[in-house]
């Protein structure tokens, strides 16, 4: 299982980005001016301030010829998470439904925030479910799962119109939520990530690749990782004559390696 | 092309204004929104519109009005 790592100018993220995903696998770094996604089977796209966050947070970052790439493999089912920035770049490459607006505070928040598992069954946090299920009495729903992830941003109050919204939940698209209390930047409905109507591409605002260490405090967003494992794992083994990630994209991109 | 946030959509940026101007005496301001300004040179103005959609605003959140100065 091999994550690639996009890297734009004014990224920040990336270098926690590969270490969060060589904990499950391996990882590579892709300069944003190459097309060539190096045989990976699921892109992150991370956070930082690519081309200066200038016109809008992810506007331009959104026509690199790596990004045309990542559009591709994303149509061809191929796994893609963006965090913060790459969720901002994401939504304006339409990759996924909604914008992400300045904060409803208008500062940069940085901290530790408790999100919701709101879809413990998702491509992205197949892995992330509590221990803790129901307890004793049957009849009790079980608790959601909590992950407490840092956030760092200040354009991530995420917006839809109405009918998206109302398509998103009754879709199950929305992923995870700020847990009550911990909506710091305005998102409509505690939105903190989603998917795409075909579950292959999801965004979220906080940063699980910054929480996989005890070092900092949680290793809850390994799990986001280790989900992505999983899903690619499993999704080859299954599906040993037909489609993967790997051979998919290699035909959409053939050998246009970059100068690096 | 003068890029405004949609209408309906919360405005942070013109709230704050709004609340700012009053205490510089400016009273009975309402409805402050604040968007963007890009002014270039183009050899067709036919390109306005669809740079507009593509790239300078976000239609999704975002409408926009072309002024053509000359």
């Amino acid at each position: 299982m091999k994550f690639g790592v996009l890297q734009f100018p004014g990224s920040c993220d990336e270098v926690d980005a590969l270490h969060a995903a060589r904990r499950v696998g391996d990882a590579e770094l892709i300069w944003h001016a190459e097309r060539d996604l190096k045989g990976a089977d699921a892109i992150v796209v991370p956070g930082g301030f690519s081309y200066g966050d200038y016109l809008r947070a992810g506007a331009i970052a959104r026509f690199a010829p790596a990004m045309e790439s990542v559009i591709a493999f994303a149509r061809g089912g191929g796994l893609v998470l963006g965090i913060c920035n790459g969720f901002q770049v994401l939504c304006e490459a339409h990759l996924l439904p909604g914008a992400l607006l300045p904060n409803s505070n208008l500062r940069f928040t940085c901290r530790q925030v408790d999100l919701e598992v709101a879809h413990p069954d998702s491509a992205f946090t197949g892995a992330c479910r509590s221990d803790e299920d129901g307890g004793e009495d049957p009849g009790r729903a079980p608790a959601p799962t909590i992950l407490s992830i840092p956030a760092k941003h200040s354009w991530g109050r995420y917006y839809a119109d109405e009918a998206t919204l109302q398509a998103l939940e009754a879709n199950g698209q929305v992923i995870l939520r700020y847990a009550p209390g911990e909506n710091f930047n305005g998102s409509l409905r505690d939105i903190a990530g989603v998917r795409n109507e075909a579950g292959n591409v999801f965004g979220m605002m906080p940063h699980p690749e910054h929480a996989v260490d005890p070092l900092t405090g949680s290793t809850d967003g390994l799990c986001i990782f280790e989900s992505m494992r999983l899903t690619v794992e499993g999704s080859t083994s299954q599906n040993k004559a037909g489609w993967s990630p790997k051979s998919k994209h290699t035909t959409a991109t053939p050998g246009a390696r970059g100068a690096g | 092309m003068l890029i405004r946030p949609k209408a309906g959509i919360l405005d942070p940026q013109g709230e704050a204004v709004q609340r700012a101007l009053p205490a510089l005496g400016f009273a009975g301001v309402s409805n402050v929104h604040v968007g963007r300004l890009v002014e270039l040179d183009v050899p067709d103005e036919a390109q306005l519109q669809p740079m507009c959609e593509k790239l300078l605003a976000n239609p999704l959140v975002e409408d926009y009005e072309v002024q053509l100065l000359s």
